[in-house]
């Protein structure tokens, strides 16, 4: 059993708890303990409520797990909300001096601290965070030395504002010590230190690592933090970085780019990939190779900017007209992002294609610890058939040669005796449009024929698949992309109360890896499909590609992330002969009150 | 590489084997011819030079001219122009197209491109009328005029491109008359050698479905700035030629700003090498990618 706990801290946007969370997982990640961190937050720059969610444990953690046992509440509004949803043997540490307690339940401790004696009358206010979290690492059990570290780590250069926050948090950890009991589980020490990283960062720096050196954006949110990311380390690295004035420049100037011969790419979200879609066709028949992420929030339309949902698949694979290859990768974890990154640039290099990153919010904003080795790796880098220099042979030289493979071997622009035109119209070896001609039937099959024919291999290229958890189980559970962290985890927990099931994660949408997902799941008695979206987006996909109708369906689109006990308990209603659950998330601290009126119609299960 | 250092070369070395498929007569072959010209006369090796277009009649023009080029989508050329420079910027880069296609669709690229200022030209082969989709009012047309898709007469007003680029910040506006091709030549090379982005707007006339704006109309009405005793680094001097249009409507160079700011490939600091597309180690080094994890620990 790992030792784990999950601290919440809740207060209004600009309170500060986002800093005070980050603090937490970094003290967390330098004592050698696991972090997942998520925030929900609503789409406003000051007020309103944000709540910080962080799983510490000894063990690996893949999502927000099921209940808060430890809270901070930054105001009263988080005091009232999420009071009622702690665990026994939890606790809930607040400004005395500020906030009123709520009513505790049974077995949770309130721990008011007085933070004016404290941190002292003349203190910020924002010192309260820092009284908090130093009682909340005592009763967590934390050394306050890993806390301290944090403060001189990310205060290098004031001196002065290091040493106030370290005296304010260790007044709140030796208040903490005298007067309250620790909580029911306190963390014991881990293993080396761990790194930090939010999804987002990691598919910069994953970006980076594989050789990016043009980043084009539009900010949108949760795609921003690769803006910030490119855009704070750019200069260092040698990477071109331009915000441009909308989504369709982004994908345009990202495009040309990459024609020229550097590996470019450009992410965004929904609305904003919406907008590029008409330039991925661009990229598909003039055979550029691009990388472009979109990460995932709720829609449609403006739909829920600040919420996590997994509905752009339909989206990505539909994105332009025509057919054109494209490859369609959704990284299954924040360390995935990393690899993916590498994976992606080699592809699009290789099949001169555009790849499409399908990232959502809880993957991106989300943050996570990961072992520093695992991101001090050189990439392998496979620029695929392309020719940097004239060999001065003399030899004609046709971009878009009919090959076997399909794949045209690519002079980069600036190369002498080599000049081509691309097009997006449709276009002869040469790059001759041929839609001005009367008609060249020939031709435009030979074309199309030739730029399909670059798909057939890549799955080749693919990670092989396998079935996780209990592979020789009748019930398998079916997920794409980010939802694997939480499957993965409600599998095992089955698993272990006696409940046989696989997991079958895909990472890869375009191209399918259709014959080894057949060969997997065509004996099993039970598919059953996890995803977060309404329509079965992903469902349709398996059926699509495979023939294969799930059995059921567990799926959630009202904004807030799986937790594993939502997984767990819909698998056993299938089981017991469900065949679409649809989850709601009901504790306290995810409810909004509703105005007297119509009320609210319930739908769907309730975990 | 600075085009004024380079030996002249021939105009028939820009010209391929593919003949323009242009109507007879079309303005678009001025426009063609003198840019093969002015790009002779600076001694841009083929190479070194590429060319993208959106989509229109006039954004063929790549795939007519001996060099390397990106015929790309409708209103997209300037950010397809922007992302090429930026991965080579030791390219000349030259982007062109419709006043449909630049102004219309791609309007908003354009004022951003010149705000921008990257270093680059962009030639607007500008007939008031689009012209591939047979015949429908532009941007550009003038309020009344019967098109196709305004059998009643354009009740919508025309743009006015020369003011809009002052107004946008761009460094250098000229315009230029297909009928008088000299003078356009002077316009390509001065634009070309301008370093930061540089606008000229040809007029092209469309001989199949612009009736009222024709050769004979322009050469009416135009006159060039250069006999005009026109001050072209003074900013409102071109603003106030600008707004001519009617009985006489100026071609010439109208503003270019005589202390030009630096571009933003100039002055990006990954662009001081060589171009970007030609390096082939990637990817981050041991210290780049140690220092990067320190951040996270």
């Amino acid at each position: 059993m790992a030792n784990e706990i999950i601290v919440g801290i809740g207060g209004a946007a600009g309170d500060g708890g986002a800093s005070t969370g980050d603090n937490l997982s970094q003290s967390c990640a330098r004592s050698g303990l696991n972090v997942y961190n998520y925030t929900s937050y609503q789409s406003l720059i000051r007020g309103g409520h944000s709540w910080i969610r962080l799983r510490i444990s000894d063990a690996k953690v893949t999502n927000i797990g099921d209940q808060v046992s430890a809270m901070i509440a930054l105001n009263q509004d988080s005091m009232d909300r999420h009071l009622p949803e702690l665990k026994a043997g939890g606790i809930c540490v607040y400004n005395g001096d500020k906030v009123k307690p709520g009513k505790a339940p049974e077995g949770v401790q309130l721990c008011p601290l007085p933070v004016f004696e404290l941190a002292g009358k003349d203190a910020l206010p924002i010192m309260q965070n820092t009284v908090a979290l130093g009682a909340l690492t005592r009763l967590i059990g934390l050394d306050f030395s890993a806390l301290s570290s944090v403060f001189e780590h990310t205060f290098k250069k004031k001196p002065q504002v290091v040493e106030a926050n370290i005296t304010a948090a260790k007044a709140g950890f030796d208040f903490a010590d005298k007067q309250y009991k620790p909580h029911a589980t306190v963390l014991k020490k881990g293993g080396p230190k761990l790194a930090m990283v939010h999804g987002n960062n990691i598919l910069a720096m994953g970006a980076a690592n594989a050789g990016c050196t043009v980043y084009c954006a539009y900010p949108m949110s949760p795609a921003t933090g690769i803006l910030h990311w490119m855009a704070s380390h750019g200069r260092d690295l040698g990477i071109c970085v331009r915000q441009v004035e909308d989504e369709i420049g982004v994908a345009n100037m990202t495009i040309g780019a990459g024609q020229m011969g550097v590996r470019a790419m450009c992410a965004t979200s929904g609305g904003g990939f919406a907008l590029m879609t008409e330039a991925i066709g661009m990229a598909g028949i003039m055979e550029i190779p691009v990388v472009m992420i979109n990460v995932m929030r709720g829609g449609p339309s403006t739909g829920l900017p600040t919420k996590q949902e997994q509905g752009d698949l339909n989206q990505a694979i539909g994105a332009s007209q025509g057919d054109f290859p494209r490859i369609i990768i959704a990284p299954l974890s924040i360390a995935d992002c990393y690899t993916t990154m590498e994976e992606s640039f080699n592809l699009a290099d290789k099949y001169q294609c555009p790849v499409l990153v399908l990232s959502d919010l809880l993957m991106s904003e989300g943050h996570g610890t990961v072992e520093p080795a695992f991101l001090d790796r050189a990439f392998k880098i496979d620029r695929g058939e392309m020719i940097f220099e004239d060999n001065g042979k003399g030899e004609s030289y046709y971009r878009y040669k009919n090959t076997p493979s399909g794949i045209s071997p690519r002079v980069i622009p600036g190369t002498p005796n080599h000049l081509y035109v691309s097009a997006t119209d449709e276009h002869d070896e040469d790059g001759v449009t041929i839609s001005d001609v009367y008609t060249d039937p020939v031709i435009r099959k030979m074309m199309v024929d030739k730029r399909s024919r670059k798909m057939e291999n890549v799955t080749k290229d693919f990670a092989p698949l396998k079935i996780e958890g209990d592979a020789n189980a009748d019930t398998v559970l079916v997920t794409y992309g980010s939802t694997w962290g939480v499957t993965s985890e409600a599998v095992e927990r089955l698993n272990k109360e006696g409940i046989k099931v696989g997991h079958l994660s895909i990472k890869y949408l375009i191209p399918f890896q259709e014959k080894e997902v057949v060969a997997l799941l065509k004996n099993k008695k039970k598919i059953i499909v996890v995803e977060m979206n309404k329509a079965g987006q992903f469902a349709r996909h398996l059926r699509a590609e495979t023939g294969i109708t799930a059995h059921a369906n567990i799926r959630k689109y009202d904004g807030e992330p799986f937790e594993p006990k939502h997984v767990v308990a819909s698998v056993k209603e299938v089981l017991q002969g469900k065949d679409l659950i649809e989850v709601l998330s009901t504790e306290s601290g995810w409810r909004t009150p509703h105005p007297p009126g119509p009320g609210v119609l319930s739908t769907g299960s309730v975990h | 590489m600075s085009p004024a250092t380079l030996a002249p070369r021939e105009a028939k070395q820009y010209k391929p084997e593919i003949p323009p498929d242009w109507c007879p007569g079309c303005g678009d072959f001025g426009v063609l011819t003198v840019l093969q010209r002015a790009v002779a006369e600076l001694g841009i090796p083929n190479e070194e030079l590429m060319i993208v277009s959106g989509i229109g009649c006039s954004s063929n023009l790549p795939g007519f001219f001996k060099s390397y080029g990106m015929h790309s989508l409708h209103g997209r050329s300037l950010p397809v122009a922007t992302g090429a420079k930026m991965a080579n910027h030791e390219m000349t880069v030259i982007a062109c197209g419709g006043d449909g296609d630049g102004y219309g669709i791609g309007q908003g690229h354009f004022i951003h491109s010149m705000r921008r200022n990257v270093n680059m030209t962009y030639i607007v082969m500008d007939n008031e009328i689009y012209g591939l989709t047979t015949g429908q009012t532009s941007p550009t047309s003038e309020p009344g005029m019967k098109t196709k898709s305004t059998p009643f007469g354009n009740p919508e007003g025309q743009l006015n491109p020369m003011a809009l680029a002052l107004a946008a910040g761009c460094g250098f506006v000229a315009r230029g008359f297909s009928g008088d091709i000299n003078h356009l030549k002077s316009l390509y090379t001065q634009a070309i050698q301008y370093p930061g982005f540089a606008l000229i707007d040809v007029f092209s006339p469309c001989v199949t479905f612009n009736k009222q704006n024709t050769f004979g109309w322009f050469k009416e009405r135009v006159y060039k700035l250069e006999e005009a005793g026109h001050d072209a680094s003074d900013w409102n001097a071109g603003m106030s030629r600008a707004k001519e249009w009617g009985a006489k409507i100026p071609i010439g160079l109208i503003y270019k700003n005589p202390n030009p700011k630096p571009s933003i490939d100039a002055e990006d600091p990954a662009l001081q090498g060589k171009g970007l597309a030609k390096n082939q180690k990637l990817g981050l080094t041991n210290e780049q990618r140690k220092k990067l994890i320190e951040e996270y620990i």
